[in-house]
C-alpha cells in the first residue's frame, strides 16, 4: 500500500464522521432551500414544490428581513467593539501585578460565561424590570426617569447588547489573559527604562504583542454575535415591536414556529454567506495591516 | 360511563427507576417517546399546554379509580413552545396518545392527517352529547364534515369594564352598541390626564379579529383561497379599531408596555378592557376587596346591537398513531361530564363548553360570568385553514401599522389582502393539485 493510500485510510474516520454529521445535512439543508417545504408537504411529499432560488429572491423582498438583518448587524456593531474592550480591560487588570486575589476574581469574571442562559435572563428580566428592577431604582437615586429596558422598542437591544457582553465576555477574557502572559516581561522592562508610559507601553507594546489574538477573538467573537438567538428569545422573544428579531430568531420563527422549512433554510445560508464575506474581510484587513507594519518597522 | 372502552387488565407496571433508566439510555429526549418504550400497555400519554397541566392532575385520581387498568401520564407544554413541540413530534413520529388542542391549531393538524376522526364514538357516547355544545365551539372541531376534537374548555373575548365609572359618566348600563360604545368611550377618555377609555393592546390581534367577525362578510373568500379583507365589513371593523386610537380613546401601546392592566384598570386608567376569561380570576386575585363590586362584564358591542365574537378555546384530540385509542377516548369521556367540567371551573376558571356544566356548581349564578355564558350563545368561528394563525399575526402587524398613521384604512385592507393571498397560495396550489386528480 503506497502511502497516499494510507493516508487515506487514517483519515476516513474523520471524514466519515465530518460527512455524516456536517457535510450532508448541509447538503440536504441547501436542497431544502431550494423548495418549498412546508406543513403541506409535511403532511405528503408529493405537495412538495422545487422553487429554485424563489426563496431568497422573496426573502430579500420582505421587509422583515431586513430589519432583522439591520438588528443583527446592530448587535454585532456595538456588541463585539463592547465586548472586547470589556474582555482586555478585565484581562489587564488580572495580568497587573497589582492585582490581589487573582484565581478569586478569574473565577468570578468566568462564571457567566458557565452559567445557563435562561436562569440568568430570569435575573436580569428582574433587574430590567420598569417598575421594581435595579437598574431603574439606581437610576431613580440619580434622579433620572425610568427606562422600560425591554418594552421600548428603543431599549430592548441595548438591554440584550449589555445582557450579551456580560454574560459572554469572560470567554474571551481567559484568551486575552494567556495572551498577556505570553509577552516577554524585558519588552516592558526595556520600555520602562527608556521611560515610555502606561499608556505608550499598551499602546506600543501590548497591543502589537496581542495582534493575532485580537484577530482571532475579534472574528470568533464576530461569528458568534452575527448568530444572535437565544438572548432575544429568552428575554423579549423577538418583541417589542419586532425589535429584537434576529436574522437567527427569524429563521427559527420561520423553521419551527410557521414550519416552512425550506424559507427558514433559504434564510441560514443568506446567513452564512453574510458572515463568510464579513469574515473574509476582516482576515483581508488584517493581512494588509499587518504588511503595512511590516513595511513600515 | 365509558362505553368506548373496552375493560383493561392491570398490566405489569415497570418500576420507575427502570422506566428512568429506560429513557436515559435510548437518550429519548422527546418524553413522548419514554411511554411507548415502557412495556405498560395501558398508560395513556396526555399532553397539556399551559396551566391545565396543573388543575388537571387533581381531576385524574377519579378517573384513574374508576379504571383501574388506565394510567394517565400527563405532560405540561408551555403554551409558547406547544405548537413546535407538537409538530416537531409529528415529524418524529412521536406524538401522544391524546393532546389538549388550540382550535385555531386543529386545521393545521387535520391538514397533516395526525387526528383519529372522533364521529363513530360520539354517536356512541351517552356523556358527549353534540347538541349539548355551544354550537359554534363545537362547529371550529368539524373540518370539511368531519369532527375531530371534542371541546374542552372555551375562551371568547367580551368586554369588562368599571361600573362605578360609567355611572359617574352617566351611563346606567354597558353599552349595546358601537354607536354607544363610542360615546362611553368618548366620555371616559382623558388623554391629558393619560385616562383612556379602553386598552386594546396593539401587539394582539383577537380585539380586531371579534370586531371583523362581527361583520356579515366572511375574513376569506372563495373556499378560503384569498382574503376577504377588503370587503366593506371588515374595513368598517378596521375602521372602528384605528378610530378608537386616532381618537386618543385607547393608548398605542403593547402588552408588554402595559405591564399590569390590573392594578391600572383597578386605578380607573382603562375603563374597559376587552379580554377573556381568565382575567375574572386574575381582578378577583388582584383588585383590593373594596373595589370588588365596581366591575363587571358585558358582552361585545356590535355594529348593530350585541354583536359576535371569536370561538375560541381547546379540544381534546386524539392522534391517528395512539395503540390506546379506546382508552383515550374514556378520558375525554370523564373530562366531558358536567360535574368534572364545574371542577375544572372552579379549579382554574376555565369555561366549559356544555350548556348543562353551566346550569350547576359555582357558574350558575356568577354575575360576572353570565355575559360569557351570553356571548357563548353569539360567537363565530375563525376561517378553519391551517395557515389562519399566520393571516392574523399579519393582519395585526398592518393594523398597527395603520393605527401609527402609516397607512390608511383602505391601503391597511389592500395590504392585509395582500399578505393574506400571498399566505394562502400554497393552500390554493394543493386545492387545485388535488381537484385535478382522478
Amino acid at each position: 500500500m503506497n502511502p497516499r493510500h494510507a493516508a487515506w485510510l487514517f483519515l476516513a474516520p474523520a471524514l466519515l464522521v465530518l460527512g455524516v454529521f456536517f457535510l450532508l445535512p448541509v447538503i440536504a439543508a441547501l436542497a431544502l432551500s431550494l423548495t418549498d417545504y412546508d406543513l403541506y408537504a409535511l403532511a405528503d411529499v408529493r405537495n412538495l414544490r422545487f422553487v429554485a432560488l424563489g426563496n431568497y429572491w422573496a426573502l430579500l423582498q420582505r421587509p422583515l428581513f431586513w430589519s432583522a438583518l439591520g438588528h443583527t448587524v446592530y448587535f454585532v456593531a456595538v456588541g463585539v467593539p463592547l465586548s472586547m474592550a470589556a474582555s482586555l480591560g478585565a484581562a489587564l487588570l488580572l495580568n497587573s501585578p497589582l492585582a490581589r486575589c487573582k484565581p478569586f476574581f478569574r473565577t468570578a469574571l468566568f462564571a457567566p460565561v458557565v452559567t445557563t442562559v435562561v436562569a440568568v435572563a430570569v435575573i436580569w428580566r428582574y433587574l430590567f424590570n420598569t417598575k421594581y428592577g435595579m437598574a431603574n431604582y439606581a437610576l431613580g437615586l440619580l434622579g433620572v426617569h425610568p427606562v422600560d429596558w425591554l418594552g421600548d422598542p428603543h431599549w430592548a437591544m441595548p438591554t440584550i447588547i449589555a445582557f450579551a457582553v456580560w454574560k459572554n465576555f469572560g470567554y474571551n477574557m481567559v484568551i486575552f489573559l494567556a495572551g498577556l502572559q505570553a509577552i516577554p516581561a524585558d519588552l516592558y522592562e526595556a520600555a520602562r527604562i527608556d521611560g515610555a508610559s502606561a499608556w505608550r507601553q499598551f499602546r506600543h507594546i501590548t497591543l502589537p504583542m496581542l495582534g493575532p489574538t485580537l484577530l482571532m477573538v475579534g472574528i470568533l467573537t464576530v461569528s458568534g454575535y452575527f448568530q444572535l438567538f437565544a438572548e432575544p428569545y429568552v428575554m423579549t422573544e423577538g418583541g417589542p415591536l419586532q425589535s429584537t428579531t434576529s436574522v437567527l430568531y427569524l429563521m427559527y420563527e420561520e423553521g419551527f414556529k410557521w414550519w416552512n422549512l425550506g424559507s427558514a433554510s433559504a434564510v441560514a445560508f443568506l446567513l452564512f454567506a453574510i458572515m463568510f464575506a464579513v469574515t473574509a474581510l476582516m482576515l483581508r484587513l488584517a493581512r494588509r495591516g499587518a504588511h503595512a507594519d511590516g513595511e513600515a518597522a | 360511563m365509558s362505553r368506548g372502552a373496552r375493560p383493561h387488565r392491570p398490566g405489569r407496571r415497570m418500576p420507575p427507576h427502570r422506566l428512568l433508566a429506560a429513557c436515559l439510555l435510548t437518550g429519548a429526549a422527546v418524553l413522548g417517546g419514554c411511554g411507548k418504550a415502557a412495556t405498560e400497555r395501558d398508560t395513556l400519554t396526555f399532553w397539556t399546554i399551559g396551566r391545565e397541566g396543573e388543575a388537571i392532575t387533581r381531576l385524574l385520581p377519579d378517573f384513574e379509580r374508576a379504571h383501574p387498568g388506565i394510567r394517565v401520564r400527563v405532560q405540561q407544554l408551555p403554551l409558547t413552545a406547544a405548537h413546535q413541540k407538537l409538530l416537531t413530534a409529528y415529524a418524529g413520529g412521536s406524538t401522544p396518545d391524546l393532546t389538549q388542542l388550540g382550535n385555531t391549531w386543529l386545521p393545521e393538524f387535520v391538514a397533516l392527517d395526525a387526528l383519529e376522526p372522533l364521529q363513530a364514538r360520539v354517536d356512541r357516547s351517552a356523556v358527549v352529547r353534540p347538541d349539548d355544545y355551544f354550537a359554534s365551539i363545537w362547529a371550529t372541531n368539524v373540518i370539511d364534515g368531519r369532527l375531530y376534537g371534542v371541546p374542552w374548555y372555551v375562551d371568547t373575548r367580551l368586554l369588562f369594564y368599571r361600573t362605578d365609572l360609567l355611572r359617574q359618566a352617566g351611563f346606567a348600563a354597558p353599552p349595546r352598541d358601537w354607536n354607544a360604545w363610542r360615546r362611553m368611550l368618548a366620555a371616559l377618555s382623558h388623554p391629558e390626564r393619560r385616562v383612556y377609555g379602553i386598552l386594546l393592546p396593539t401587539n394582539e390581534y383577537e380585539q380586531l379579529m371579534s370586531l371583523a367577525l362581527q361583520q356579515d362578510e366572511p375574513l376569506l373568500r372563495d373556499g378560503n383561497r384569498y382574503g376577504n379583507f377588503r370587503s366593506a365589513g371588515f374595513r368598517q371593523a378596521l375602521a372602528f379599531y384605528v378610530d378608537t386610537f386616532r381618537l386618543r380613546q385607547a393608548p398605542a401601546i403593547t402588552n408588554a408596555e402595559a405591564g399590569n392592566p390590573w392594578t391600572e384598570f383597578g386605578r380607573g386608567v382603562y375603563a374597559f378592557y376587552l379580554s377573556g376569561p381568565w382575567n375574572i380570576g386574575e381582578f378577583r386575585k388582584r383588585l383590593p376587596a373594596a373595589q370588588q363590586g365596581d366591575w363587571s362584564t358585558a358582552p361585545l358591542p356590535g355594529p348593530h346591537g350585541p354583536g359576535a365574537s371569536g370561538a375560541g378555546g381547546s379540544s381534546l384530540v386524539i392522534f391517528r398513531n395512539s395503540p390506546h385509542k379506546d382508552a383515550a377516548w374514556a378520558l375525554i369521556e370523564y373530562l366531558s361530564q358536567p360535574a368534572v367540567q364545574q371542577r375544572f371551573y372552579d379549579l382554574l376558571g376555565d369555561m366549559p363548553p356544555r350548556r348543562s356544566s353551566w346550569d350547576g356548581g359555582a357558574l350558575r349564578d356568577d354575575p360576572q360570568a353570565r355575559a360569557f355564558r351570553e356571548q357563548l350563545e353569539r360567537v363565530k368561528p375563525t376561517p378553519p385553514v391551517a395557515e389562519w394563525e399566520r393571516i392574523a399575526t399579519e393582519m395585526q402587524l398592518v393594523a398597527a401599522q395603520a393605527i401609527a398613521g402609516e397607512l390608511t384604512i383602505d391601503q391597511a385592507a389592500a395590504e392585509i389582502d395582500r399578505r393574506a393571498d400571498a399566505i394562502l397560495e400554497k393552500r390554493r396550489w394543493v386545492l387545485d393539485h388535488a381537484g385535478s386528480k382522478p
